[in-house]
């Protein structure tokens, strides 16, 4: 699971692009994205997208990997949406309270792009970003507090290893007779007492690397920074390519006539 | 090799530590932690601290750092204690502090930004910095030129214990402290983890001339490298004249010559001592007698912690740590499994212990042992599992189940419907009898392993599996410990343990089973010992 997150081997383009600036892009398109449910505009970006993911160092098989919940979540939301909004245009299909109609298929299908739309991006941003590179970013370049963002680099250190130790704790207590077995009830509770086992725990860790960061010198006061967090020119181009993403986008749905921002009611 | 005079040795002062009364008391505590200690340390005196836990050696080594307590806390100080004649928290920084548990003392998860990390916060400038993490990683033997070491950006989460030891020592190292204090820096280290820990601060002290503070009961591993003992004792405050903290204070071989009794009394592991167990029963132990009876068996085992792997739709089973393992487990037998760290030895127990499925291969246990349970243990519900085999973890707090060591102990019992008679033996044989109300958090290191080791017994198993059950422990618990799984043994009980502990080994007899570190693979048998 660790190993996942670890992006030693990844030398795409993007990897090198500061973090704030991939934020930035994404958010763009993101925006475009949240404003209209529209099957074109969704549709554009996620082919753009789709091109740009060689550069973050993706491939389709290491999406589905990361990706696939997401997918399948989307995927879910399209086909929800089609049965369930209201019918308008042919109808396809008709079961008791689910029905299919031209106008639900469009709704459900824009629905589904759009999400995989917005949610792509994430996983692309996640998949070419180092949570170092993105902390030193937010904390030299964006200005928020050191200690905030560093000591949540550090926690988020300790949350690979909340999983071995819950394995263990796990483990350590069908030892001890508490089993994973028996009614609803007992397995809930069980499950109540591994998750304390493991908050005390990991407070108990969490002090211990407390005291390590203070002891050396970790406070809310001045410090220099060993790894500069720098712009380059490729930035300006990941911002330009989210800017023009989104752009087209928009623009797309405008000139097919489906743009409608999403507070509108349907007409 | 960095010219001498580049080096570390011309920037650092060492520090001055001087204590006069000084004592205190943690929030919530009735008593003080650490009293009356009046102790002065020279700049560059390497100091071994020594005493019974309770004697307050972390408190002291907390407050040296400067991180003992926070402004408006309740905590209670007396007396002063300065370094180079200030208070420890406004020189922060002036010393470095090393702890016991690996993981957390490492920060971030590159291996040159961790170095990095206290020269930030100090302030150097960035150019410096990078020179000062060359030089550190250089020091502890980590540097990526170096035989086993890394790129700077090397993920600190795939280092072995005695590494990140040596990386938190490398992040010290790059603050230029005068002092360095180390919290039994070694105790959860495998015996070599701990040769390449103490040497690396035994080659940086050399270097750059720092003053030493450290707190470890093994004491042959550091009295070379140190140039005085001091013995701590608990304080007393009763109104009747209180104890000073310091107990002893002189040479290495001149404090353990006139105190070697007490120490060895106080559970201290001092130099050429292996403390007194109780020996196996002669009639026991040669193996070809008729009472070997099988109870897990073990034929071609693969194993693995992970589990199988979802990727997208297919399921993708683990790799195995270890395989083609073969073991028999026998009834009033002990099997001890030992190897290098990350051999797969404690995966392979819990594997045994039912707690882990096999990758492949089989387990069965014998009809004397599953009576009517089915062959598989790890099929077994929870119930069944702890009145046949009872595990013992490294890490005695993820077994504790209640708030209390009695509700503890019949926790078992209670659940199964019976035993609850052998509680009050297990109370005094393993000396809790006075803690029954205690909450479990609360105890000692020594305290827990006991209450650990007593509260799977109380279930009666007739299989015990133990996991690095000495790591860590004084020497009296040692003794207790070793003696009371060989009065098991006698007893009929199996015992399977996963240990570094030659001595451990060599009290409970029985066969060894060597694993060797998994690339190299194929079939590893278990071999007489």
């Amino acid at each position: 699971m660790r190993q996942e997150l670890n992006l030693r081997g990844n030398n795409a383009l993007l990897t090198r692009a500061n973090p704030l600036a991939k934020f930035v892009a994404v958010f763009l398109v993101t925006l475009v994205l949240a404003l209209s449910i529209d099957l074109v505009s969704a549709s554009t970006a996620l082919l753009g997208e789709l091109a740009l993911f060689p550069l973050a160092g993706l491939t389709l098989r290491l999406l589905w990997q990361r990706g696939w919940p997401l997918i399948i979540a989307a995927a879910f939301g399209g086909w929800s949406t089609a049965i369930l909004s209201a019918n308008s245009g042919r109808v396809f299909l008709d079961v008791g309270i689910w029905s299919i109609s031209e106008g639900s298929l469009t709704l459900g299908l824009g629905f589904m792009l759009r999400g995989l739309a917005i949610a792509l991006p994430a996983v692309l941003l996640m998949s070419c970003t180092d949570p170092t590179d993105l902390a030193d970013a937010l904390a030299q370049k964006a200005k928020l507090p050191h200690r905030f963002v560093l000591g949540t680099l550090a926690a988020l250190r300790l949350v690979g290893l909340v999983a071995e130790e819950w394995q263990t704790i796990g483990m350590a207590r069908r030892a001890r007779g508490v089993g994973s077995h028996g009614s609803p009830v007992q397995r809930f509770k069980a499950m109540l007492g591994q998750s304390f086992g493991l908050l005390v725990q990991a407070i108990r860790r969490a002090s211990r690397l407390a005291v390590t960061m203070e002891a050396r010198g970790f406070s809310g006061g001045q410090r220099t920074w060993a790894r500069e967090s720098t712009y380059s020119r490729l930035d300006a181009w990941v911002l330009v390519g989210g800017a023009v993403l989104a752009g087209a986008a928009m623009l797309a749905a405008q000139w097919a006539g489906t743009w409608h921002f999403v507070w509108l009611k349907q007409g | 090799m960095p010219s001498p005079d580049s080096g570390t040795a011309a920037v650092v002062r060492p520090a001055a530590i001087s204590a006069q009364g000084w004592g205190w008391r943690h929030s919530g505590r009735a008593t003080q932690a650490i009293h009356a200690l009046d102790l002065d340390i020279r700049p560059g005196e390497r100091v071994l601290l020594l005493g019974p836990s309770g004697a307050g050696k972390s408190t002291l080594l907390h407050a040296l750092a400067g991180v003992l307590g926070e402004e408006g806390d309740d905590a209670d100080e007396t007396g002063s204690l300065l370094v180079d004649g200030e208070s420890p928290r406004a020189r922060r920084g002036r010393a470095g502090l090393m702890q016991q548990d690996p993981e957390t003392q490492v920060v971030l998860s590159r291996l040159g930004d961790d170095v990095a990390f206290g020269a930030e916060n100090l302030r150097v400038p960035r150019g410096e910095i990078w020179k000062r993490v060359h030089e550190a990683l250089d020091d502890v033997g980590l540097k990526s030129s170096a035989g086993d070491g890394f790129a700077l950006d090397h993920p600190t989460s795939a280092l072995s214990g005695g590494q990140k030891q040596r990386l938190a020592l490398a992040g010290i190292l790059a603050m230029r402290p005068g002092l360095i204090l180390l919290d039994e820096p070694t105790a959860n280290l495998d015996p070599a983890g701990v040769l390449e820990v103490r040497d690396a601060v035994g080659r940086c002290l050399d270097k750059t001339g720092a003053t030493l503070v450290v707190v470890e009961h093994r004491v042959s591993v550091w009295k070379d490298l140190v140039d005085r003992i001091v013995v701590l004792q608990p304080g007393n405050t009763s109104e009747s004249g209180s104890t000073p903290a310091v107990l002893l204070d002189g040479a290495p071989d001149a404090v353990l010559a006139q105190a070697r009794d007490m120490l060895i009394a106080a559970g201290v592991w001092v130099p050429g001592y292996i403390p007194a167990t109780r020996a196996r029963s002669a009639s026991v132990g040669s193996g070809s007698t008729a009472g070997d009876e099988v109870l897990l068996s073990a034929r071609d085992l693969a194993v693995s912690r992970e589990p199988a792997r979802r990727r997208g739709f297919k399921t993708i089973p683990p790799v195995p740590v270890q395989s083609g393992l073969d073991a028999d487990v026998l009834a009033g037998q002990a099997l001890t499994v030992t190897g290098a760290n990350g051999a797969g030895k404690s995966t392979f127990a819990l594997t045994l212990a039912g707690l882990l499925a096999p990758v492949s291969g089989t387990l069965s246990a014998a009809v004397g042992l599953s009576d009517g349970a089915g062959t598989d243990p790890f099929k077994w519900k929870a119930q069944q599992l702890i009145s046949r085999i009872g595990t013992v973890f490294q890490e005695p707090e993820h077994q504790f189940v209640t708030g209390r060591v009695l509700d503890e102990l019949m926790f078992g019992p209670k659940h199964l419907g019976h035993g609850e008679d052998r509680v009050d033996e297990l109370l005094e044989r393993l000396r809790l009898g006075h803690l029954v109300d205690a909450n479990p958090y609360t105890l000692s290191g020594g305290e827990k392993r006991r209450l650990s080791v007593a509260t799977v017994l109380a279930a009666h198993p007739r299989v015990l599996v133990l996991d690095e059950p000495t790591f860590g422990q004084d020497a009296n618990t040692w003794a207790e410990l070793a003696s009371f799984l060989s009065e098991l043994l006698d007893a009929g009980t199996s015992v399977v343990s996963v240990t570094h502990d030659r001595e451990f080994t060599s009290v409970l007899g029985g066969t060894e089973m060597r694993l060797e570190a998994a690339f190299q693979g194929p079939r590893q048998k278990a071999g007489a010992a």
